[in-house]
């Protein structure tokens, strides 16, 4: 459904450019849920930002149903990290931005109780006229899903939308986001640094190694049975298995790359003696 | 509702005042009286040397118009004007009762006589001075907002666009306005013919010397504005697709706002303190004029007049400032 192919992308120009996703192939077909586990700084944002068009790649293309896509678009809906909310408008406006968009012949009426159900089902109905700023990072994050979901895209794209948020917060909204995404089984992406996370939620987990040069690693299936809670996940040995593998990869390539950057850094070191200071008599009459 | 009055006093300005209200609504008596030492007490200890210091200084110099006039002699000056305007105001009404009498009596003798109404020639007043300048301010600052806010706009958007014009902005910034006078002037007089106007040569003069000088501020702050918008604002624009009108005046526009109050509040401050050199020059019946008048006038009484005058133009500037300051509050978001 959404697809990437031989993707490369750089960043900077001249000496300073550097290449930061390198050959990338991903496939996400449709009701699938797949997360992208990998370091912070691997370039998962450039990697989402692609997928939904707001950035384009340097060589390689990004499909969308086998069309080359050409910038953003509805059906790929996206869930910032910083929620992004529009701070001088409320809750309802925020979520009614994007729906008059993408509904441009319904009437207010009609837009109001689509707003109002999905406020309600991300559990923010008594929020609905409140700013941004009077909310709290949890309560910006639903209304940040809801405006996506409200714009009913085909694909939900989401980038690393809970790591800004406390633990306890947290696993509500993976649980929340589930139950949501449980509901049509949309297609969804989600970015993430959290293993745990990633296996609670998604069908197909990919391992992005670290950057420069980031590529993709092979896909864990997640062949837990749905739905899954997250105390009893903890028991189950193929839990345990998947989570010690994709653990042990992500922290072998990390171990890779941190040693091929200190070859490269070994490398750059100019072949100079440095001046050193002997005392301050001997530089003055030098 | 106490909460709601504390917070009218902080958005207009008035946190003097907040210790007061908490100290009738029964707050800690001690912590409230330390808080209006320290925001009214002291202040006023400050204005009382300075007053003293003011009177004891200005006993030592000798001008050709007597010694320089201390806070007592400025403070009668400005019961006199005060006086004055009553006068001059009862004085019109007179002439109007009078007119009115003239031609009831005229028309009874003879309907068909031709009778013409004449309006009422007496000299402007000191407070029809400050109400011509308020104006005068206020159409410059109009002005200068129509023109800065659109062309801020363009240049924030377009990269290319704000170092074109960037040399000129620059260029023109620092002209005072007494070199913009003379030619505005002109171009005014060209252009804007006939005196028959609601609005007289002087007053567009002025108002258009003060927007050339004041606009800059506004404009620059709605370009650095505009141009600095939260990546994430726009990548929202972009995601949610909205029209290149909405993503102007629902998002960029809204997280500029700060900003572009930020200039026309110096736009403002700018305006007022020009104001003054271009009505002296172009004799637009204001402020300016009347402190022009009296240093020509030369009487005993001119440089306490001209104190008041100084007084008025400081406490209508911080005035205008605060009123400034209190709408950047209300539309600010963060």
């Amino acid at each position: 459904m959404l697809q990437l192919k031989n993707i490369h992308k750089y960043y900077g120009e001249g000496r300073q450019r550097s290449e930061v996703l390198h050959n990338i192939n991903l496939d996400l077909n449709e009701g699938e849920f797949v997360a992208i586990v990998g370091y912070s700084g691997s370039g998962k944002t450039t990697l989402v930002k692609l997928l939904a068009g707001l950035i384009t790649p340097d060589q390689g293309e990004v499909l969308y149903k086998g069309q080359r896509i050409n910038g953003p678009s509805h059906e790929r809906g996206m869930v910032f990290q910083n929620y992004s909310l529009l701070p001088w408008l409320s809750v309802f406006k925020n979520i009614d931005l994007g729906v008059a968009q993408v509904f441009p012949q319904w009437n207010k009426k009609q837009r109001e109780e689509h707003v109002l159900r999905y406020v309600n089902m991300v559990n923010l109905s008594h929020a609905t006229h409140k700013l941004p700023a009077e909310l709290s990072g949890g309560m910006r994050q639903r209304v940040a899903v809801a405006r996506a979901l409200a714009m009913e895209p085909e694909v939900l794209l989401m980038d690393e939308p809970l790591s800004a948020l406390d633990a306890l917060t947290r696993a509500k909204l993976q649980e929340e986001i589930l139950k949501i995404w449980n509901e049509n089984r949309r297609t969804a992406l989600l970015i993430t640094n959290d293993v745990d996370e990633g296996i609670l939620m998604a069908d197909r987990i990919i391992p992005l190694n670290p950057g420069p040069r980031a590529t993709l690693g092979p896909g864990f299936k997640v062949d837990l049975e749905r739905p899954r809670i997250k105390t009893q996940l903890n028991h189950m040995p193929e839990y345990k298995r998947l989570r010690n593998d994709i653990i042990e990869y992500l922290l072998d390539t990390g171990a890779e790359s941190k040693r091929n950057q200190e070859v490269e850094q070994e490398r750059r070191l100019p072949d100079v003696q440095p001046i050193l200071p002997k005392s301050a008599f001997s530089l003055a009459f030098r | 509702m106490k909460s709601k009055t504390i917070h009218l006093l902080h958005l207009t300005g008035l946190t003097w005042a907040v210790p007061f209200v908490r100290l009738f609504t029964g707050d800690d008596a001690k912590e409230q009286l330390l808080q209006i030492w320290r925001l009214v007490g002291m202040p006023a200890a400050a204005i009382l040397g300075f007053l003293l210091f003011w009177q004891l200084a200005a006993q030592q110099i000798n001008t050709s118009l007597g010694t320089l006039p201390g806070p007592y002699q400025v403070s009668q000056q400005a019961g006199v004007l005060w006086k004055e305007h009553w006068v001059e105001r009862k004085k019109a009404t007179e002439f109007y009762a009078r007119q009115d009498a003239r031609i009831a009596s005229i028309k009874a003798a003879n309907p068909a006589a031709n009778t013409k109404k004449m309006t009422y020639t007496g000299k402007p007043t000191y407070l029809d001075q400050i109400l011509t300048s308020l104006k005068t301010v206020f159409v410059g600052f109009l002005f200068a907002s129509f023109l800065a806010l659109p062309i801020g706009v363009i240049c924030g958007a377009n990269k290319n666009i704000m170092t074109a014009l960037n040399p000129i902005i620059q260029v023109l910034k620092p002209v005072s306005p007494l070199a913009w006078l003379p030619i505005v002037t002109m171009i005014v007089s060209a252009v804007y013919v006939g005196n028959n106007g609601v609005l007289s040569k002087s007053f567009i003069i002025s108002a258009v010397t003060v927007a050339m000088c004041s606009l800059w501020a506004t404009l620059i702050n709605t370009a650095v504005g505009v141009a600095s918008v939260n990546k994430d604002y726009l990548n929202v624009a972009q995601v949610l697709q909205l029209s290149p009108s909405k993503r102007i005046f629902k998002v960029v526009l809204p997280a500029t706002l700060p900003m572009i109050f930020t200039g026309l509040r110096i736009t403002l401050g700018v305006g007022w303190m020009v104001l003054i050199a271009a009505e002296m020059m172009a004799q637009n019946p204001g402020l300016g004029k009347f402190i022009w008048d009296e240093f020509q006038n030369g009487s005993s009484d001119s440089i306490a007049r001209i104190m008041v005058a100084v007084l008025t133009i400081g406490v209508i500037g911080y005035a205008l400032d605060r009123l400034m300051v209190s709408l950047q509050k209300l539309v600010s978001f963060e």
